[in-house]
């Protein structure tokens, strides 16, 4: 299509000096925050950014990450980064202007807003509000979803709850905290149905349950609104470098299982499920372009046939797959618990490429729990039933590795044959009961391969009461998988 | 080559006129390949509209579709060129008894009448304006991967008999996935990256309304409404683009004005292919104890 007007259309700006620099720093901040950014896609940036109107956030925004950001993994952090960095950067604020940021404090005796939700673009007004009417205001912008309105009251809210203080060494969490403690998302959202059901009399569950999504898709952009606020008057505070590096986040595949905060836990889950095809896949690619099996002599004879009798075409059996049966041994007492589900859910994410999975769960006592995911579509809900089901308490509570693996060695060691492959999983802090680690020997001389997994840092085995030490002396691997992209890279070696 | 688009705005409303709902991401990332002269690797789930978008570009550029399918086992001779070798043996056959040296012939058969131009070498071959789909491009091979390098980076194919064919016109070069596999990094950095999510309530309403001719705004809506209720549900599949448009038609067939609980029930397995995502649905959306109103 020729384009009518612009024949040429907008020709390429030229890059001025303090552009180059800005774009710069972004990158640096970029591969700080562990995106694997290149020179060539570095150089591409910086040749997007001339065509695209640089006052369109948007715009710039996607023309950055498209040229930027080539994993959609990658996609929070890059835009946490962004608008960190471009916070004090964005329409209102132009580049460099970061006193007009800073008396953002002092605009707030503009006219009183009203309802419409006029006059909130530039935030802060609304300083007479008693925090009845605030709260009313929500509730109000709320039920319309008005975003203008949502953005006023932010602000608004931030400036009044959240009690900022210059120079204080505090994440943005303990502010949002504080401030969403004095708005009561909750009760406004109860308030929100209450009135619906009010006003259309009595609504299906169906419609009801619409209606709740509807809403709690606003009131998350609500909250969406109250963190970007936070983190624009902490960038204003403390500088575009301190914040960024408050604000960095581990990549999804990096995040320590042991210490993934709530959001972070689901976020795992989500990215589980993905890797888990994506790992399946590989591997039965990998299996499919194996090395070839042993001749077959049938069909090498009957394809003989053609060729007058000459087996001029060898043809070759397909490799016997090699399927290792596995038992997976998982620790289940707290810390380590999240460890084990993830691993649990992988290794039956893919159980088609191994020829059985049994799975047993301990904490002092323990019990197998391959039943809960036989035949069930829904691992997550097996993984639920094996934390509350499974009988793994024999004292009190507490991780006893010599006893659950006496139980084990004495119930269930008969079934280890030479094709078993062996997968222990805990931090084995074994307060200070029995090793008995002669069980794993024994287990070593029956099973084709035992390995520990182990979701603490190398540097911390073998301290306290950690005994790691002491059983890996028997196992043919010991290894260290605190998040799914090391986990991922021993069950693909695995099968 | 000129400029085929002016600014950001007009890739998006002229997608709009095909039907293509694109949101200021995808029309800006358009609008930049086109300017930066670089393909586009569009990622996403199945179904959220990353081939047609590859459709609509041809259409409102009017360039001419190349698609290339992958595949497994895809090969050079099915992607790029391929000798004719029947031709070639008539040529040396025809010359027997002839006073024509071998030298002549030995040239000859390796010219471009005796070359069969798969869609790879087309598109760079091609006179007119092209649009060039690489469909699904993680069923490739990794070493497979790099047969796309070359024309990726330099729009260039090197023919060992013949030399290097230069692109007459640069194409606009789509490579669509699904992300079954990693993709190599080499081919990652030489392409600009687009994801393609499942659109916004709002946007969704959209397509409904452009796609399904006969809806009212209202069912639309509900429609709209009932998919990002389901989209927030961990299932083993979330319904698609597709599947959503699907529905409503199907919604219009049956004559439904408004989704009740019951509608949705008996209509459900359109939208959701796995019983387990439907019992689970189900069970979420209706009423808590199972009984249906």
């Amino acid at each position: 299509m020729t384009v009518t007007g612009h024949p040429e259309g907008t020709p390429p700006r030229e890059l001025g000096e303090p552009l180059l620099d800005l774009l710069g720093g972004f990158i640096v901040q970029l591969r700080a925050a562990g995106l694997p950014v290149s020179l060539t896609e570095n150089l591409d940036a910086m040749e997007a950014v001339k065509h695209v109107p640089i006052e369109d956030r948007e715009t710039f925004k996607y023309a950055l990450a498209a040229t930027l950001v080539k994993h959609y993994n990658h996609w929070n952090a890059f835009e946490t980064v962004f608008e960190v960095y471009f916070s004090l950067r964005g329409p209102e604020y132009q580049i460099g202007d970061e006193a007009e940021a800073l008396e953002l404090e002092d605009d707030g005796d503009e006219a009183d807003t009203d309802q419409t939700g006029q006059g909130n673009q530039q935030g802060g007004g609304g300083d007479d509000l008693t925090p009845e009417e605030l709260a009313e205001m929500l509730y109000q912008a709320l039920m319309r979803g008005d975003q203008p309105m949502m953005r006023g009251v932010a602000r608004q809210a931030v400036k009044r709850y959240a009690g900022m203080e210059p120079g204080r060494p505090v994440g943005g969490t303990y502010y949002l905290y504080r401030t969403l403690r004095n708005l009561d998302l909750d009760g406004v959202l109860e308030r929100l149905l209450e009135q619906d059901q009010n006003e259309e009399g009595e609504a299906s569950e169906f419609d009801q349950r619409l209606q709740r999504d509807e809403y709690q898709s606003r009131v998350d952009q609500f909250q969406k609104e109250i963190e970007s606020e936070i983190r624009r008057r902490l960038v204003a505070d403390r500088g575009v470098e301190a914040m960024a590096k408050t604000l960095r986040k581990p990549l999804p595949e990096d995040v320590d299982f042991m210490h993934a905060s709530r959001e972070e836990m689901a976020s795992l889950r989500k990215a589980i499920y993905p890797l888990t095809r994506k790992l399946a896949s590989r591997l039965q690619r990998k299996r499919r372009h194996g090395r070839k099996g042993p001749l077959d002599f049938r069909r090498t004879v009957r394809a003989s046939l053609s060729y007058g009798g000459v087996p001029a075409e060898p043809k070759f059996r397909n490799p016997h797959p090699h399927k290792p049966e596995i038992f997976v041994i998982a620790d289940i007492s707290g810390s380590v618990a999240a460890f084990a589900r993830f691993t649990l859910h992988l290794v039956y994410a893919i159980s088609g490429q191994f020829s059985k999975v049994r799975s047993f769960v301990f904490i002092d006592g323990l019990d197998e729990v391959t039943p809960y995911f036989e035949g069930v579509d829904d691992i997550n809900e097996a993984v639920h039933r094996v934390n509350t089901e499974a009988d793994v308490v024999w004292v009190d509570g507490h991780s006893d590795y010599g006893h659950a693996l006496g139980v084990f060695w004495e119930k269930y060691g008969k079934d280890i044959g030479p094709r078993t492959s062996i997968m222990i999983l805990g931090d084995a802090r074994n307060n200070y009961h029995a090793a008995e680690s002669w069980i794993v020997r024994e287990m070593q001389d029956k099973a084709r391969q035992v390995y520990w997994l182990n979701p603490e840092p190398n540097s911390y085995w073998d301290t306290g009461d950690s005994i790691v030490g002491e059983y890996a002396q028997y196992c043919d691997g010991t290894f260290e998988v605190r998040n799914l992209r090391q986990l991922e890279a021993f069950v693909e070696n695995l099968a | 080559m000129s400029n085929r688009f002016s600014d950001v705005a007009t890739v998006q409303s002229d997608l709009r006129d095909v039907h293509y709902l694109a949101d200021e991401g995808i029309a800006g990332v358009v609008y930049l390949a086109e300017r930066l002269e670089k393909p586009i690797l569009v990622e996403g789930p199945a179904g959220t509209g990353k081939t047609q978008l590859a459709k609509s570009v041809s259409e409102i550029t009017g360039a001419r579709l190349i698609r290339l399918q992958c595949y497994e086992g895809l090969d050079e001779s099915k992607a790029l060129y391929e000798w004719n070798y029947k031709k070639q043996l008539l040529r040396i056959q025809s010359e027997r008894g002839d006073e024509h040296s071998w030298d002549d012939v030995s040239d000859d058969i390796f010219s471009d009448q005796f070359l069969l131009t798969r869609p790879l070498l087309e598109a760079i071959s091609a006179d007119d304006p092209v649009v060039l789909l690489i469909d699904e491009v993680d069923r490739l091979e990794v070493e497979t991967e790099a047969l796309l390098l070359e024309i990726l980076s330099d729009y260039q194919v090197s023919i060992p008999e013949l030399g290097t064919i230069q692109a007459k016109q640069i194409p606009l070069v789509f490579l669509t996935s699904n992300n079954t596999r990693e993709l190599s990094e080499a081919l990652k950095r030489r392409c600009l990256y687009l994801h393609v999510d499942y659109p916004d309530m709002e946007r969704e309403k959209e397509i409904v309304l452009t796609k399904v001719p006969d809806i009212t705004e209202n069912l639309a809506d509900q429609v709209a409404r009932v998919v990002r209720s389901i989209r927030q549900l961990e299932l083993k599949k979330a319904p698609s683009v597709s599947e959503t448009i699907d529905w409503a038609k199907t919604l219009i067939l049956l004559g439904v004005e408004k989704i009740d609980e019951q509608t949705a029930a008996d209509t459900i397995n359109i939208l959701l292919k796995y019983q387990s995502d439907i019992k689970k649905t189900l069970k979420e959306l209706g009423s808590a104890d199972g009984v249906s109103v």
